[in-house]
């Protein structure tokens, strides 16, 4: 089967899917946007997080034919052309990348965050990036990082 | 493998009519793992995530008819006030990502003893709404687990949706796991008071072969609190009813050693998840302004 669906504000079309498919595998796969990472298939792991129609999910757990007509942003539509968006500066800066094979995940989870509550307490941060599993960090310097985009943001403002 | 979209819920029952043996898919926890690790490789996916309807809710003569794919995000955000054993057990789904996708109707399609949401709706009173092109019957909740990831639903039958009281009275949820995110559950208990009826109703997650309701401890606390005219005066309950009652709950489990827990242990937790919620709950229901004008 086809798929069409936007993704990063582009309308694309995935040929010759398979009917019980992935959206991860497809994104990856199909239309040659590898930055949601494939871990562990089966939303233990967050690396896959991209938003579907607004809300952070597990690329891994929508079946392909599901995400027909969606909107979808991967970890490829955070940045503004060159532009990091401020979470992936604010990664950058608090040294929240280590192998960085969870961080296109968490990026997604933590921008998906910020929009949603712009000034988030460490209560909130943690349950926001609960389904994301780092196994370098220790997690300090990620919460840094929300911490740090946050207040600039709120600078910004 | 075909994949069937059905556009609305006739559709639906139609497809599953026609291809009883399809698997229903909407959330995806379980399904897509599944698919993803060759477990399984289904002649057709019906997918439930265009039917409108499932992912709607409303309220009627003091009940929430809560469609089965309202994503337990939003039962959590929007359905506290009403259902609050129910949003307590959905803040301990997985992960936000998981919580945006999967609703009650998967945990009782999967039928695992170890669904979040089972105690709560045990203890609340649920109805599971199950139609098909025959038409629609009304499950009551401890009827509708019949075995391990078994339930009573026809092979053409689907799940529309779940009917739960409007909380008459206090309710509490309580999960034992490594981690608060991301945990199967070692056992876990759910448990509200119905001032209304003057009973207490439970139900135990993750150690029996089903989900199952504590009857014994539900009839003796209900008898001490009738006895003792607790609910009229609201006075606090004693620690050796308490302890009873919890005793009562761990006997009415029926659990196995396997790697998360042993049955020991899973026991023993039950009963001290039962004596805490208790206590939660009835300290909630004494402090209501509203309660014991006059009482002695």
């Amino acid at each position: 089967m086809h798929v069409a669906l936007t993704v990063n504000g582009r309308p694309l079309r995935a040929e010759d899917v398979w009917e019980g498919e992935s959206l991860l595998y497809v994104l990856r796969e199909r239309l040659g946007l590898p930055g949601s990472k494939n871990a562990c298939e089966q939303g233990e792991c967050g690396s896959c997080t991209v938003r579907l129609d607004g809300a952070p999910v597990c690329a891994c757990l929508v079946a392909a034919g599901q995400a027909e007509g969606s909107e979808v942003v991967t970890v490829e539509g955070l940045a503004d052309g060159e532009e990091l968006a401020p979470v992936q500066r604010a990664f950058l800066d608090a040294g929240a990348v280590q192998c960085g094979f969870c961080t296109p995940g968490l990026l997604v989870a933590a921008d998906a965050l910020l929009r949603r509550r712009p000034a988030p307490a460490d209560e909130d941060i943690r349950e926001a990036l609960a389904g994301n599993l780092c196994r370098c960090t220790g997690y300090e310097t990620i919460m840094d990082a929300v911490r740090l985009a946050a207040a600039r943001r709120s600078e910004g403002a | 493998m075909e994949f069937l979209r059905p556009a609305d819920w006739e559709e639906a029952l139609a497809a599953k009519a026609a291809h009883p043996g399809a698997v229903p898919l909407a959330g995806g926890t379980d399904v897509m793992v599944e698919l993803n690790l060759g477990l399984r490789r289904p002649e057709r996916l019906l997918d439930l995530s265009r039917v409108r309807e499932l992912h709607e809710w409303e309220t009627a003569a003091g009940s929430v008819r809560l469609g089965a794919s309202v994503p337990y995000a939003t039962i959590m955000e929007r359905l506290g006030h009403l259902l609050p054993g129910l949003a307590l057990a959905s803040r301990t789904v997985a992960s936000p990502q998981i919580r945006n996708r999967a609703g009650v109707g998967g945990n009782l399609g999967t039928a695992s003893p170890a669904g979040d949401a089972h105690p709560a709706l045990l203890a609340a009173g649920a109805e599971v709404e199950a139609a098909s092109v025959r038409g629609t019957r009304r499950i009551p909740v401890e009827a509708f687990y019949t075995g391990v990831k078994r339930n009573a639903l026809a092979p053409d039958e689907l799940i529309r949706a779940v009917h739960l009281p409007v909380a008459d009275g206090p309710q509490q949820y309580a999960k034992v796991g490594t981690r608060n995110a991301m945990v199967i559950a070692v056992c876990a208990f759910g448990l509200a008071l119905h001032p209304a009826t003057r009973t207490v109703r439970t139900g135990i997650g993750s150690a029996a072969p089903t989900p199952v309701r504590a009857d014994a401890a539900e009839e003796f606390l209900a008898g001490v609190l009738e006895e003792g005219r607790h609910w009229d005066t609201g006075r606090p309950l004693a620690s050796s009813a308490a302890a009873e009652f919890a005793a009562l709950c761990a006997a009415a489990c029926d659990p196995i050693d396997d790697v998360r827990s042993t049955a020991r242990y899973r026991r023993h937790a039950v009963g001290v998840l039962a004596r805490r919620t208790l206590a939660w709950a009835w300290e909630a229901h004494r402090a209501r302004p509203d309660a014991f004008e006059g009482a002695v």
